[in-house]
């Protein structure tokens, strides 16, 4: 017995917009099964996971916390992944974003300085995440390395410097000696949305590289040299793109946007740095991509989905008692749906008894 | 025990389960399939294996779960990639985000519990030889397992019919089928060979290396082995030598914070990451490449009836 899989020729789009929803839910029941299996109830999960969140003003402004590193990652790595390059580093780029953008409202602490102060940091933060992804680009564009493995093994030198960092020459010598910066002065720090709200000005910045994402990806020539790289590298090549600066850019844009992430992070939500600034965000923005099919308004609504789940399991820990890793189990799943949905929309599957001769 | 022969026994502890998951990595790359998901894989392997063995007092049990937890894994990647000819990086990234939340979600009831390791192999006489008896005759049975493994693939994938099929199929896989070459289910028993081999690495790991389970205790083991494999140009006896070399860096990290050799701790704690990096580039500046990856690594294929 094997699979077979026959192609369906054009789908229309609303079925490939179902596919995605069709994952979710078939994710949604195998985690409610795993709940089941851990012998808790599922339709007490569930609400705790998807629904309660939604209830109030403060579930809904953490989820659209959680949100804005993941669509800023995630709209950078579907530049990458459109075009069949694999960074899989943008946790590191976060990491080195936050850093190099916290140079500044570090050096200027107690200068008094005006709120330029943040508005560089967000700059240096990107171009730190920038020249970060350079690494990896380069060393694939001059020398053939795969960069799935560099950007990886990035993460790791990037999480140690910063470990370094707050540890040695940048830990607050007023902090009892605790791991971490000095608070941002307020100049140096995101303003909140709302009046005493904690939704604060990067979600603005979210937006924004949204709508320019689509723009430059359905839009520009840049934008169809990503997408024809990736479906047909050789046609692309014909068509006259430079196939190294393809890789180079998206790796920029993606870097700028990760290490953009990590500094608003900062900036607008933790106020200084710690050992650790981020439960995933770079790896977990990679299911986002997937799920919002490397679409940036699909990303949107990728985000959504992953950090109703990020909130809810927060919530079930406390309220269900129910482990963390539950959610990370949930999300790998829900990868696995998207990318079967994928292949099912666009094929249909026999199941063909073979005969023995 | 002199002190460079304590280093050299800790230098093959850390090699060791960098060389069971990089041969399962091998085999399934030469066959043409990249699978992403080794970290996951080991995780799980490591903590299926432990909560069996702590809940049935055997290690062979746990040896016996962790490789099943790992083939079980490697069947849902191969499901993803062979059945439904998903694209094997973000079925692999899939594979490794649900691998490390199920091996939290086994693990986390046996924080805390500790097994006793599995013990080493003393050959009455040889062991006691001067200088050679303990680096060749002191170790757990993980390491002649890994031996063995090193020896078995080599052969297989060298001298075999079946190893002849499986590179072919890897090289070119449109070719391999108009042969009437079964590429897929080549390809189907390569993922689970290497899902049961990183299971085991994974066995190793909350076994034999340190005797207790603890949340993300892989930390990157393996990815490190993925690029053993590319550092070994697809070749098993090469990976022997390269999980010495990846081991050593991991070993030689320890003994320089123990120095306090004047560099940050983090600076070496980075050595084993940083030396992969570096290990890559050397690969791709030595030669052209172009002729070690297998021709076909990476790419779905959907037979054509």
């Amino acid at each position: 017995m094997r699979l077979e899989l026959v192609p369906r020729g054009d789908v229309p789009g609303f079925v490939r917009l179902l596919a995605p929803i069709a994952a979710v839910a078939t994710a949604i029941l195998i985690g409610g099964l795993v709940v089941a299996l851990m012998g808790r109830s599922p339709a007490a999960a569930l609400d705790v996971y998807f629904l309660q969140p939604l209830g109030d003003s403060w579930g809904l402004q953490e989820v659209a916390l959680k949100m804005i590193p993941l669509v800023l990652i995630a709209v950078g790595l579907s530049f990458c992944f459109r075009a069949n390059l694999w960074n899989i580093g943008a946790e590191g780029q976060f990491v080195v974003g936050a850093i190099v953008g916290s140079i500044l409202p570090l050096a200027l602490h107690g200068a008094g300085a005006g709120p330029w102060v943040v508005v560089a940091a967000l700059v240096m933060g990107a171009i730190g995440g920038a020249l970060f992804a350079m690494i990896p680009a380069i060393l694939r564009v001059t020398l053939g390395v795969s960069e799935i493995l560099t950007s990886l093994m990035l993460v790791y030198v990037a999480q140690l410097g910063l470990d370094w960092l707050v540890r040695g020459p940048w830990r607050d010598p007023k902090g009892f000696n605790f791991p971490q910066s000095v608070m941002f002065e307020s100049s140096a720090q995101l303003p909140p949305l709302i009046e005493a709200g904690r939704l604060h000005a990067g979600a603005l910045a979210a937006i924004v590289v949204v709508l320019a994402a689509w723009f430059i990806l359905s839009r520009t020539l840049f934008g169809y040299g990503i997408r024809v790289s990736g479906e047909a590298p050789k046609a692309a090549r014909f068509a006259g793109f430079d196939a190294n600066r393809l890789v180079v850019a998206a790796f920029a844009i993606s870097g700028a946007l990760a290490g953009l992430a990590g500094i608003i992070e900062v900036t607008g939500q933790i106020g200084q740095l710690k050992p650790t600034i981020s439960p995933g965000y770079g790896f977990t923005a990679i299911i986002v991509a997937f799920l919002g099919r490397l679409h940036p308004v699909g990303i949107l609504f990728g985000a959504f989905a992953i950090s109703l789940t990020v909130i809810g399991g927060e919530n079930a820990q406390i309220m269900l008692k129910l482990p963390l890793d539950l959610t990370t189990v949930f999300q790998g799943v829900l990868l696995a749906c998207v990318l079967a949905a994928d292949a099912l929309v666009t094929n249909r599957v026999r199941i063909v008894r073979t005969v023995r001769a | 025990m002199s002190l460079t022969e304590a280093i050299l026994l800790t230098v093959v502890a850390a090699a060791t389960p960098l060389l069971i998951a990089a041969l399962g990595e091998l085999v399934v790359e030469r066959a043409g399939v990249l699978n992403l998901g080794l970290e996951g894989m080991m995780a799980v392997g490591a903590s299926c294996g432990f909560a069996a063995a702590s809940l049935s007092g055997s290690t062979v049990v746990g040896v016996v779960a962790a490789i099943f937890a790992g083939m079980a894994l490697s069947a849902v990647f191969a499901f993803l990639t062979l059945g439904l000819a998903a694209n094997q990086v973000a079925s692999g990234l899939a594979l490794t985000i649900l691998g490390l939340g199920l091996s939290g979600l086994v693990g986390e009831a046996f924080v805390g519990t500790r097994l006793d390791p599995v013990g080493r192999i003393e050959v009455p006489g040889l062991t006691d030889l001067p200088v050679v008896g303990k680096l060749l005759f002191g170790h757990d049975p993980f390491v002649y397992i890994a031996l063995l493994l090193t020896i078995g693939t080599a052969w297989f994938l060298k001298r075999t019919h079946h190893g002849l099929v499986l590179r072919s199929i890897g090289e070119n896989h449109v070719s391999a089928h108009a042969l009437g070459l079964k590429v897929l289910r080549t390809r189907l028993l390569a993922v689970l060979f290497g899902g049961a081999c990183a299971g085991l690495a994974g066995a190793y790991l909350s076994l034999a290396y340190t005797p207790f389970w603890s949340p993300g205790m892989t930390a990157g083991r393996g990815w490190i082995a993925l690029a053993l494999v590319v550092f070994a140009s697809w070749m098993p006896w090469r990976a022997l030598g390269g999980a010495l070399v990846f081991g050593g860096a991991t070993v030689l990290q320890l003994h320089a914070q123990a120095a306090s050799i004047g560099l940050p701790s983090q600076a070496l704690s980075a050595l084993p990451y940083i030396a992969t990096i570096v290990a890559l580039v050397l690969m791709s500046l030595g030669r052209g490449r172009s002729s070690a990856v297998p021709g076909s690594l990476g790419m779905p294929f959907v037979p054509d009836r």
